[in-house]
């Protein structure tokens, strides 16, 4: 209970000042239209009709909410109007691709942490990376995998991908080096081979890292995958909702798939969350 | 004669450094035989914990000859001979105290079938019966002390090493601890070699008290116990005790003056 106060008055506040913005952005409009008609403008047409124009500088909340239950409820999921249906195109990139990357991070943390030529060779490449900006490199890959005949999910899975795989091989990296010495060396008077000390203790000890990178990581799948929606001429999917809706000024559907997103994101962060809590439990190290 | 079962002769180690090298032991010789219960004492730094790693084979020496059983610590350390206890529990906590007790035993790859009863045997000896399906923050920090004292007796090691296992408890979980290690000692017969900071628990548990003074690391003196096997906790009030325990503290005092 007192903890959904704070909650309510921050968005309260959020509320409030967004629809003060709206007004005030959307009011040159309302002034242009009036003076081509010749009437006066009071302030209650003004606030009546700033918050229910059709192309808004900046949609009222109402108005957003609004179009998310038109295009989530009351549309078929079918339907190419439907937030569900290009939920979905997004979700099921983000998932292959957040996939793919978690594994592929996996592996090279591991082999980054068994072998020294990895350790010194795989890093700064991974680094390098990430610091190319993903809107530069994402075009590339879709019309490079494009001419090859491949499009649709996968050129979207592997810009995903690109963006989580990162986190996690940071994340295990310093997760199955987390051991210390002397756990290393209760080993070494067990005369254990490499790969029971990677299956008993490396891998275990790097659990609560790993989990802290999925939640990074899928954030940026998520990310990557809309990104990588944004240059392929899709017509599927949120970044294509929000592309379209910018070439149409259709600032009501931008605003709509932006808070579609940012549920998205927020759901996957909390799904990956629940799952951590369920396997350290599982394992004994959630108290 | 009887060939001593640990047998260093002019065993050297120097550490380099970043910061130059660090002469950790210098021309250590000493005999352990069978059955021993041999203690380290000295200052901190005078290197009671490496000499203990260079008998694990976790550490190699740098000059004199150390060996195990005619082997070198290395090969006993892969013939699975030592249980060693490190200061710290080092429990891990994703594993019930049985399945850290487990751990060795699978890693050695015992049958399978043998694995509880040798588990319920070494949780009775360290007097954790009941607690095995606790996770280590369950339990105290003596009794997990206890839990990895169980740990390596489970593979029925010839030669335990234990480098300061009480020193973060209380003196009257010490004294209790310590009855409990002799009683072990008395019931396995086992090879121990122990570290410690202490006059007291050095004098009441050794056979053989190993006396170091530091930079470089040395052995001082080496006091050969003359109290008899059966040592009631009241033992410590003796005259016989308090003698043995006045020369450890000189050979201390000596090592320190120097
Ligand atoms: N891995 C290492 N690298 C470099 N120097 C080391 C290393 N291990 C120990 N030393 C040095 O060797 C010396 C002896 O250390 P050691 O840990 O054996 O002392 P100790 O007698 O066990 O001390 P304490 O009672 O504090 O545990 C110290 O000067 C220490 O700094
Ligand atoms: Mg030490």
């Amino acid at each position: 209970m007192n903890k959904i106060v704070p909650v309510l008055t921050v968005l309260a506040v959020i509320v409030v000042v967004w629809y003060g913005a709206a007004i005030k952005m959307n009011s040159q409009w309302t002034y242009d239209q009036a003076a081509r008609a010749g009437t006066e403008v009071t302030f209650g047409t003004l606030v009546t009709d700033t918050l229910a124009q059709e192309r808004p500088k900046l949609p009222a909340p109402h108005q957003v909410v609004a179009e998310l239950w038109d295009t989530t409820v009351a549309k078929k999921i079918t339907s190419k109007r439907s937030l569900v249906f290009h939920g979905w195109i997004t979700l099921s990139a983000t998932l292959l691709g957040f996939g793919i990357g978690t594994l592929g991070g996996v592996a090279l943390a591991v082999g980054i942490v068994h072998n020294k030529a990895m350790d010194l060779g795989v890093m700064p490449w991974a680094i390098a990376s990430q610091t190319i900006p993903i809107l530069a490199i994402a075009p590339m890959i879709i019309v490079v995998l494009n001419s090859m005949g491949i499009s649709g999910l996968i050129p979207k899975a592997i810009i995903a991908a690109y963006l989580s795989f990162f986190p996690v091989v940071v994340g295990m990296v310093k997760g199955l080096r987390a051991p210390d010495q002397m756990q290393l060396d209760l080993m070494k008077t067990y005369n254990a081979s490499g790969a029971e000390t990677f299956w008993k203790l490396r891998l275990p000890s790097s659990m609560p890292y790993l989990f802290a990178s999925l939640k990074v990581g899928v954030a940026a799948a998520l990310v990557g995958t809309i990104v990588a929606e944004l240059p392929s001429g899709a017509t599927r999917g949120l970044g294509a909702r929000l592309l379209s809706g910018s070439y149409y000024g259709q600032t009501i559907q931008i605003w709509s798939a932006l808070f579609a997103a940012a549920a998205l994101a927020a759901a996957l962060v909390i799904v990956v969350g629940v799952f951590e809590r369920v396997v350290l439990k599982k394992m004994g190290m959630a108290q | 004669m009887k060939k001593p079962v640990i047998d260093a002769q002019n065993v050297d180690l120097t550490f380099q450094t970043n910061d130059g090298p660090v002469h950790a032991l210098k021309d250590v010789n000493l005999q352990i035989d069978k059955g021993e219960f041999v203690s380290f004492i000295g200052p901190s730094g005078c290197g009671k914990t490496t000499f203990l790693r260079c008998i694990a084979g976790l550490e190699t020496p740098t000059g004199g000859t150390l060996t195990v059983n005619g082997l070198t610590p290395e090969e006993t350390r892969k013939s699975r001979a030592y249980g060693y206890v490190f200061q710290a529990a080092g429990l891990y906590p994703w594993r019930t105290i049985a399945g850290n007790i487990r751990l060795p035993l699978e890693i050695m790859d015992f049958p399978k079938p043998d694995i509880p009863a040798r588990v319920e045997k070494v949780l009775d000896l360290v007097d954790l019966k009941g607690f095995g399906k606790k996770y280590p923050w369950q339990l105290s920090g003596g009794m997990q002390q206890r839990a990895s004292i169980a740990r390596a007796l489970a593979f029925d090691a010839e030669i335990l090493l234990m480098d300061e296992p009480f020193g973060a408890l209380d003196e009257i979980v010490r004294d209790k601890l310590n009855e409990e290690v002799l009683k072990l000692w008395a019931a396995t017969n086992k090879t121990i070699g122990f570290v410690t900071h202490s006059i007291p628990e050095a004098v009441y548990l050794s056979t053989k008290i190993v006396v170091m003074s530091p930079r470089p690391g040395r052995i001082t003196d080496v006091i050969e116990s003359t109290l008899p096997k059966e040592r009631p906790l009241e033992i410590r009030d003796s005259e016989e005790f308090i003698k043995i325990a006045h020369r450890v503290r000189e050979g201390l005092r000596a090592g320190h003056a120097e």
